[in-house]
């Protein structure tokens, strides 16, 4: 089967935007990368669009009332935080099946305020506090606790993930978050939930991205080659069963699980990746995924953010477009905002936050319940 | 705060169930396929094994062991913060999810010995009524 590629993408900056509509968010998004393709709505073929706050409620659909009904199917995607991801590779699916040579994914979210997470009531009445905790920052909180017990990473450690990546947003127009946050300032900040402070958690915004997904005759034929990008790997995993699964959710199993599809299907190693965008929905999940990708070996993740190396210019940057915690974590919109930092990373075209001569690169997200989503992608 | 009582007390958690004699007690299931114990109520199949209908309904031990906590400082509106929400391996398998009570957050340490105790609540409001709860306390012995 031929390759596929990603011939246009960009995103909205990720903010509020409470007078703004859903559709109104996802179509701007469309218009971009249609724009960045030079293609418009009549060359789309199908469209995967992933939401999660109006699942019901097609968006897609209502998007394309915006940009132009051409009548092309619809697929609404709805997989937690790893939804737009999924839209993505549904797409890609759709290329590589033959079906189709131009797709439109969309991922787009409006979110509001406060803390994300579910298992807060039983049969109706709250329980929160009284039996645990449902929150999303207690239970990332609790699986830093366990690298902690595992490996003795340290509260100190997991904040220098917030300081990077909220110093890698400061270069990057399309961020929530623009601003430095010394290490104090991290390690100070309001606790929510320990090792969390409110500095280790990511940003709740509205956000959308799109990209284009191309066969390889068409990006041939269309003479969009040079700007093009190779999807190596598209995996999609759920959760498989572990003793501690039912109780706390294991992000870490199905991460593995889905890195090393990944890399089989890439034909590549961790060793030459040159960017990675993970899933830092809180500090302590950056350094458990370090691990999982197999960028370190095991207990090594705290040695690896203390080392500098994931920082712009280390050997391996991680969330250079400031991750989840800075950049901001539109559900919906997150795992195409990914596609769009790499994209973008590999075509050269990146700015002050350029990974110096980076071709290969990978997308990571994982949502609650559980999905993970992979991406190896190359620069054409 | 009340002792537990048989009546119209309702579990606040899917495994909390209430014997004969109106005492409550940790529901779990083994797979007498594979022998894996589930701590979070019955399935059709065994989800590691997945042999289906062989799970059976064991009561699980009052004693086990730390996995890993937070102590949470910041929840949802008109909770009382801090408590310190924890992961209890049981003795002889299941996991389960609960609040600590009574042991200052510096003299929390991984796999110290813990007891599942029960509660009966006074609730008001919206949900009012009685319910039964579990947590953990430190084992003394």
């Amino acid at each position: 089967m031929s390759d596929v590629y990603v011939i246009g993408t960009n995103m909205i900056r990720f903010g509020r935007y409470p007078q703004r509509t859903v559709e109104d968010l996802g179509a701007e998004a469309a218009l971009l990368a249609l724009q960045d393709a030079g293609l418009g709505i009549r060359d789309m073929q199908a469209l995967y669009c992933g939401n999660v706050g109006e699942a019901n409620r097609s968006v897609g659909q209502r998007i394309l009332q915006q940009i132009g009904q051409t009548g092309i199917p619809v697929v609404n995607t709805a997989n937690a935080c790893a939804t737009g991801a999924t839209a993505f590779r549904e797409g890609w699916i759709g290329i590589k099946s033959g079906l189709y040579d131009l797709v439109l994914c969309i991922g787009v979210e409006q979110m509001g305020r406060g803390l994300l997470g579910g298992g807060s009531s039983y049969a109706g009445v709250p329980t929160e506090g009284l039996v645990g905790s449902g929150t999303m920052p207690s239970m990332f909180a609790s699986l830093g606790m366990e690298h902690s017990r595992k490996y003795g990473t340290t509260f100190e450690q997991f904040a220098r993930v917030s300081v990077k990546n909220h110093h890698h947003s400061t270069l990057n127009d399309k961020a929530m978050y623009r601003f430095e946050t010394p290490l104090e300032q991290v390690m100070e900040a309001e606790m929510i939930a320990f090792p969390l402070t409110k500095l280790m958690c990511s940003v709740n915004v509205d956000g959308a991205a799109a990209a284009i997904v191309c066969s390889e005759c068409r990006t041939r034929e269309l003479g969009l080659m040079d700007r093009a990008v190779r999807v190596r790997a598209s995996i999609l995993k759920s959760d498989p069963y572990t003793a501690h699964n039912l109780a706390l959710l294991d992000f870490n199993t199905i991460t593995r699980h889905a890195a090393d599809a990944a890399y089989e299907m890439a034909g590549v190693g961790p060793g030459e990746l040159e960017l990675i965008e993970l899933h830092d929905c809180f500090a302590t999940a950056e350094l458990m995924h370090y691990e999982n990708l197999r960028i370190c070996g095991d207990g090594e993740a705290g040695a690896l953010i203390d080392s500098g190396e994931t920082g712009l210019g280390g050997r391996i940057p991680v969330n250079v477009s400031g991750g989840l915690l800075s950049k901001g974590h539109p559900l919906g919109a997150t795992g195409l905002a990914n596609i769009y930092e790499v994209v973008t990373q590999l075509r050269g075209e990146a700015g002050a936050r350029q990974v110096d001569g980076a071709r290969i690169g990978m997308t990571h997200v994982v949502g609650a319940g559980s999905s993970c989503a992979i991406h190896i992608l190359e620069k054409a | 705060m009340s002792a537990p009582e048989a009546g119209p007390a309702r579990p606040l958690a899917p495994f909390i169930k209430i014997d004969a004699d109106g005492k409550p007690y940790l529901e779990g299931f083994r797979c007498a396929a594979c022998g894996e114990v589930l701590a979070v109520g019955s399935r059709r199949a065994c989800p590691k094994c997945t042999v289906v209908g062989m799970l059976k309904p064991i009561r699980l031990a009052e004693r086990g062991r730390l996995y890993t906590y937070t102590v949470v400082h910041r929840s949802f509106p008109g909770v009382a913060t801090p408590f310190v929400a924890a992961l209890v391996d049981l003795d002889g398998g299941g996991t389960v999810k609960g609040t600590l009570v009574g042991v200052e957050s510096g003299a929390i340490c991984f796999d110290m010995p813990l007891r599942v105790e029960f509660e009966t609540l006074d609730m008001s409001g919206e949900s009012a009524g009685q319910y039964v709860r579990h947590f953990f306390t430190v084992a003394r012995n």
